[in-house]
């Protein structure tokens, strides 16, 4: 793990780290670094699509709701009106659909950042504290095909750090 | 991939912070910004005011468990509404407190989405007065059923051992859906905000148990780069959904009104109005909170000038929106030529409640033109007042709307005058309690301002700062953007 004191270096190291060869790698920051997407190389999040089906999902919920309940579990007929007067019906399934795409978007997020996860190796690092201030980290997982203990740890210290140290599991 | 114009973005948003500045006040770095806020809430001393603070607004809580026990032991024949007026404070607050919340969304998810950096550092406490005064405003219908554990079918579909199912064609049901989704994307949507502040505060809590808490409430968030990859990304779409969803919430509110048929309610320009009015009123109680918020915290350098400048020229857009409602309903009482429509003009301006509506127009018409004026814009003292009027204004906006339409509707045999009791005013001073208390406890205990999003702001955070690298970095990146 090497620690950097700003952004800039975080992003030139991660860039260094995988022009080197090195695959699997994580950054950590207090802040979101767009750059380090391109530069780890991260795909793109499957979120977007996830929150569509949710918003569908809730659409068609509210939708079918409302309509169940007015034509099917207690229709009441209004002056010879149709049962399923759905213009009245679209604000709740205005509603519904967002609170579809809300909870998804939400729960979504943390379950595919396997969060909550009480337990992670980086926090072992003393340093690491400051991951949430003014730190920047640059962890190659000893599991990289191209890891080799001496040669990494050189190769990190290359990349201008403030320090490099080790993660124990 | 990112688009190849990316850097080009952050240029140009680089060229308008420096064209506009203040955002923050310069000289700030992550640390310092981390430190000054969080300070706030793990520093072990708590200000002698926070306490005095605290005591007047759990004694007006209390207010609100008297009259709330009161209410529910003899039921709701201690408020004043009765036929003709049934529906009266409860419904004046709902409103009041629902459009209060509408700022908060508003600064967090529209301003977010048109990118507006000066968003950043009201943001937090802005949402979480959207939740409180979601809060306070779900309790005034809730109570004016009166017995609130039997409503629970009148407004929740769920097969209920009677068989009865709400009727998805009312207004009011719509409105059940509309604040309770309303106030449950803000609960989201505040929470997500917090995470990585919570992460922050954990790592810098000193006593093991603030360790504790924080630890569990930050999830054992580490600001992994996939992590902010997804975080900004929901956040990004939570805004979007957020955004309709505030614009709905109170069109729903006045299609209580509109879509009844009583002179005064019916009318089309409702939503807009309304929508209007509670970003207005909204926007003044996050001046009355953020005036003496920034002042006691020393916060100065945070909520700046700038920010100051800005709601208030919100204010006076949105409030000359407001304005042109009422002109709009003035004029088309005249113009329809309908004698109700007419009469309940004339009966709002020169009937036994013209009083508060010409109080009304002095605030919302005619106080705002003030806000024009720098000078004015620049006076703290005299904009905390002048949002406090706004505060009033707005409430006596829905109280015409409401009472002088019910209290004089077709049938002269059916008139009666309106006048709340001394439950009414306990209860509405209760829940500004409950709101005060929540505040003062949510500024003790949570970061008021976005730390993370304040770090992005600071000048460390640009990527490319002109001669503070070592020369090496600067061709891989530029080869890697293309």
């Amino acid at each position: 793990m090497a620690e950097f004191d700003s952004p800039g270096g975080l992003v030139e190291a991660a860039t260094q780290a995988r022009l080197a060869g090195y695959r699997k790698m994580d950054a950590y920051s207090p802040i979101p670094i767009e750059e380090l997407n391109e530069a780890l190389a991260l795909r793109r999040t499957r979120l977007p699509l996830l929150v569509l089906v949710g918003g569908i999902l809730g659409c068609a919920g509210g939708f079918g709701l409302a309509s169940w309940v007015s034509a099917i579990a207690y229709p009441m007929d209004v002056g010879g009106r149709p049962l399923i007067s759905w213009p009245q019906f679209i604000p709740v399934t205005f509603e519904t659909t967002v609170l579809g795409a809300a909870l998804t978007a939400f729960f979504g997020m943390w379950a595919l950042n396997k969060l909550p996860q009480p337990y992670h190796p980086v926090f072992n690092v003393e340093a690491f504290a400051r991951a949430s201030t003014d730190r920047f980290f640059l962890v190659i997982e000893a599991t990289d095909p191209r890891f080799e203990r001496d040669a990494t740890w050189r190769f990190l210290e290359n990349l201008h750090p403030v320090g490099v140290s080790e993660v124990a599991p | 991939m990112a688009p190849p114009d990316r850097p080009a973005t952050s240029a140009e948003t680089a060229a308008l912070l420096a064209r506009t500045p203040a955002v923050i006040a310069p000289g700030h770095t992550f640390n310092s910004v981390t430190d000054t806020i969080s300070h706030v809430v793990l520093s072990k001393r708590t200000p002698l005011g926070w306490f005095l603070g605290f005591a007047i607004a759990f004694g007006l809580l209390m207010v609100l468990n008297m009259t709330i026990g009161n209410l529910l032991l003899t039921g709701i024949g201690i408020w004043g509404n009765n036929v003709p007026v049934g529906w009266a404070f409860d419904i004046i607050n709902f409103v009041w407190w629902i459009g209060i919340g509408h700022a908060g969304t508003l600064i967090s998810a529209i301003l977010l989405l048109f990118r507006q950096q000066w968003r950043t550092s009201i943001n937090r406490f802005a949402e979480a007065m959207t939740l409180f005064a979601v809060a306070c405003a779900a309790m005034f219908p809730l109570l004016h059923t009166g017995r609130p554990w039997l409503a629970i079918y009148w407004l929740f579909p769920y097969p209920s051992t009677m068989g009865v199912w709400p009727q998805f064609r009312s207004p009011l049901i719509w409105d059940v859906f509309a604040v309770s989704t309303y106030g449950t994307v803000s609960a989201l949507f505040w929470f997500a905000g917090l995470v990585p502040d919570l992460a922050t505060l954990r790592d810098r809590a000193k006593s093991g148990f603030a360790q504790r808490i924080y630890g569990m409430l930050a999830l054992g968030w580490r600001g992994s780069a996939k992590h902010w990859q997804r975080y900004e990304t929901a956040y990004l779409l939570l805004a979007g959904i957020s955004t309709p969803l505030v614009l709905s919430v109170h069109s729903v509110v006045s299609f209580d009104f509109a879509v009844s048929v009583l002179p005064g309610w019916h009318a089309t320009i409702f939503p807009p109005y309304f929508v209007a009015g509670a970003i207005y009123s909204g926007f003044a109680m996050v001046m009355t909170l953020a005036i003496p918020l920034r002042k006691f915290y020393g916060l100065e350098d945070f909520i700046t000038m700038r920010h100051i400048h800005n709601m208030t020229k919100v204010m006076l857009v949105t409030g000359m929106i407001v304005a042109y409602g009422y002109a709009n309903e003035a004029f088309f009482a005249w113009y329809s030529s309908a004698p109700y429509e007419e009469f309940m003009m004339y009966n709002r301006m020169t009937g036994p409640y013209a009083v508060f509506y010409w109080s009304l127009i002095a605030i919302n018409a005619v106080m705002i033109q003030l806000f024009w004026f720098r000078s004015i814009r620049d006076n703290i003292p005299l904009l905390f007042i002048l949002s406090l009027f706004v505060n009033i204004g707005m409430w006596l906006e829905r109280f015409i709307i409401i009472v002088t339409s019910l209290h004089r509707d077709f049938l002269p045999s059916s008139w009666e005058m309106y006048y709340p009791t001394r439950w009414d005013f306990g209860m509405f001073a209760g829940t500004i309690g409950l709101f005060l208390a929540l505040f003062f406890l949510f500024i003790r205990f949570l970061p008021a301002i976005a730390i993370f999003e304040m770090r992005t702001i600071v000048p460390e955070a640009k990527l490319h700062p002109t001669g503070h690298h070592p020369p090496g970095g600067g061709p891989a990146l530029a080869e890697d953007h293309g």
